[in-house]
């Protein structure tokens, strides 16, 4: 067992990154995510941790000198937030298609304009096609042990893909938790040296990023969406190793209480302590509902995600940021697309909530269920996602 | 070099790469020129500005020392016509 101490989430996911012994950390502040790069560059300059500490002009620079200390099989670390994510968007694409295994920790942030610091998910949603493997941590721990998580999936030889940890802005960055550290012991079972699938080598040259046209983009395009499909069964044998070692089991998608119900929520990163609350005053009250948590966004667990709903009649789905012009909720309606084929399949009501860190009490959500409820007294099966709590 | 049709995507290397360094030497750029330079050896200097100044390496010395365009990769641009100090290159339109 490790030890359990209360830190700032943002100074354990730095302490996580010096335990698997980064190599290469090359990033630009930004609120929220400034204390991670703080401390690392703190633990470097202290010399508690042996890294190349590369302090970029910006996050677009950040992510270039990410793919080519990965390339050149260095293990790398970067993390953003909102304004920098979308700077750096371009090169996002180009690590996870040359399949670099590059972990990034961003604290979602809401997205400029009008500008704002507060946590929604905006800024990572238009990274959602960007080839990435994405996680959602809901407290500290779950920070932590992704970090770790993230290392060992992403370098895995069946996967060598990169990994996306979110973790709200100020709501965890920013949060005094008491988070188990791991001992260094236990990071070294878990995981192994870093071989890359392919390393830049000046004795040993190789051609990374060639031009690319029609005869053959098809196929590339293919790969990689077969190897991000693939990474999969690995994250899973990944979090199950995990377990062994922390006795903290994560999966794709988490129920609250293993009971099945008519109703379930479903949610993703930290809202899911504040709607765990609602459920359960719910529950109380006796009615039927539960809670979903989607771990995995990407590879999307199609599977996992039906056993879990099993036969519930209706999901709740809370999204953290607006499609404009589109179905609003870009979580609901990946999940109405997850279950259309389906005859049997649940009312997919979706609710947009807490943007730009408007915070949501327990009492929300108990409204938020009791609305959706009425959506079906008419016997609706199709709802458009509702912006809740607009003030109109 | 193994041709489109006997490639599926499941040849493609991880992430596309390259590993056999150099093999752009196979890749046809000359597959698209609409005009070839063509050399009056007779009026050459060997001076070689025209190999300088070639964009895509197409340009070779023969064995008597004046240049002239490996067609498999010149792409017809012209640029050593314009350098060319005793203008002794001329751009022949492909379809004369
Ligand atoms: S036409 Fe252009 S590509 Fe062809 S040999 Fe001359 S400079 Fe090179
Ligand atoms: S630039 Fe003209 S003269 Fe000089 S080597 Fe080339 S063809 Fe000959």
């Amino acid at each position: 067992m490790g030890k359990l101490i209360g830190k700032e989430v943002s100074v354990a996911a730095a302490d996580a990154v010096g335990l698997v012994n980064v190599d290469v950390i090359a990033a630009y502040p930004i609120t929220p995510q400034t204390h991670i790069v703080e401390h690392l560059s703190e633990l470097v300059a202290a010399g508690e941790l042996d890294a190349e500490y590369i302090p970029v002009e910006s996050e677009h620079s950040a992510m270039s000198v990410c793919c080519g200390s990965s390339a050149r099989g260095a293990r790398t670390f970067t993390c953003t937030s909102s304004q920098g994510l979308a700077l750096m968007n371009e090169v996002v694409f180009i690590a996870s298609s040359l399949r670099l295994p590059i972990v990034m920790v961003v604290c979602n942030r809401h997205l400029s304009a009008p500008i704002g610091i507060a946590n929604d998910h905006s800024d990572i949603m238009p990274v959602r096609d960007s080839g990435w493997i994405q996680v959602f941590a809901e407290n500290g721990q779950e920070v932590f042990d992704h970090v770790i998580h993230a290392f060992r999936v992403a370098e895995s030889e069946k996967v060598s893909l990169p990994v996306i940890v979110n973790m709200d802005g100020f709501v965890l960055s920013h949060m005094i938790e008491p988070i188990e550290y791991w001992e260094e012991e236990m990071v070294k079972q878990y995981l192994p040296e870093f071989k890359p699938l392919y390393r830049l080598d000046p004795d040993d040259p190789i051609t990374i990023g060639a031009l690319t046209m029609s005869e053959y983009l098809t196929e590339a395009k293919m790969a990689q969406n077969e190897a991000l499909k693939n990474a999969l069964p690995e994250i899973v044998t990944a979090w199950d190793e995990m377990a062994e070692i922390t006795g903290r089991q994560y999966r794709p998608v988490e129920k609250l209480h293993e009971d099945s119900s008519e109703t379930l929520f479903l949610t993703m990163g930290s809202i899911s302590g504040i709607v765990s609350d609602a459920v359960d005053q719910l529950r109380e009250q006796g009615e039927s509902v539960n809670l979903l948590k989607l771990r995995l966004f990407r590879p999307f667990p199609f599977k996992a995600l039906k056993e879990a709903v099993g036969n519930a009649r209706r999901v709740i789905v809370i999204d953290r940021a607006v499609s404009f012009g589109g179905p609003p909720g870009p979580v609901a309606s990946e999940i109405r697309s997850a279950f259309y084929s389906d005859t049997n399949r649940p009312m997919i009501s979706g609710f947009i909530c807490g943007l730009g860190g408007r915070d949501l009490i327990p009492d929300d959500y108990i409204n938020i269920y009791r609305e959706s409820l009425l959506q079906t007294e008419g016997g609706a099966t199709e709802t458009e996602d509702i912006l809740y709590g607009v003030k109109a | 070099m193994t041709t489109p049709s006997e490639f599926t995507w499941r040849d493609l290397e991880p992430g596309v790469i390259i590993s056999d360094a150099g093999n752009s030497r196979e890749y046809k750029t000359g597959d698209w020129r609409s005009a070839r330079p063509v050399v009056d050896k007779a009026n050459c200097i060997k001076c070689g500005v025209c190999y300088l100044f070639c964009p895509d390496i197409a340009i070779t010395q023969a064995a008597d020392g004046t240049f002239e365009a490996d067609l498999y990769y010149c792409k017809g641009c012209g640029i050593c016509e314009q350098e060319c100090y005793t203008g002794c290159i001329t751009m022949v339109d492909e379809e004369e």
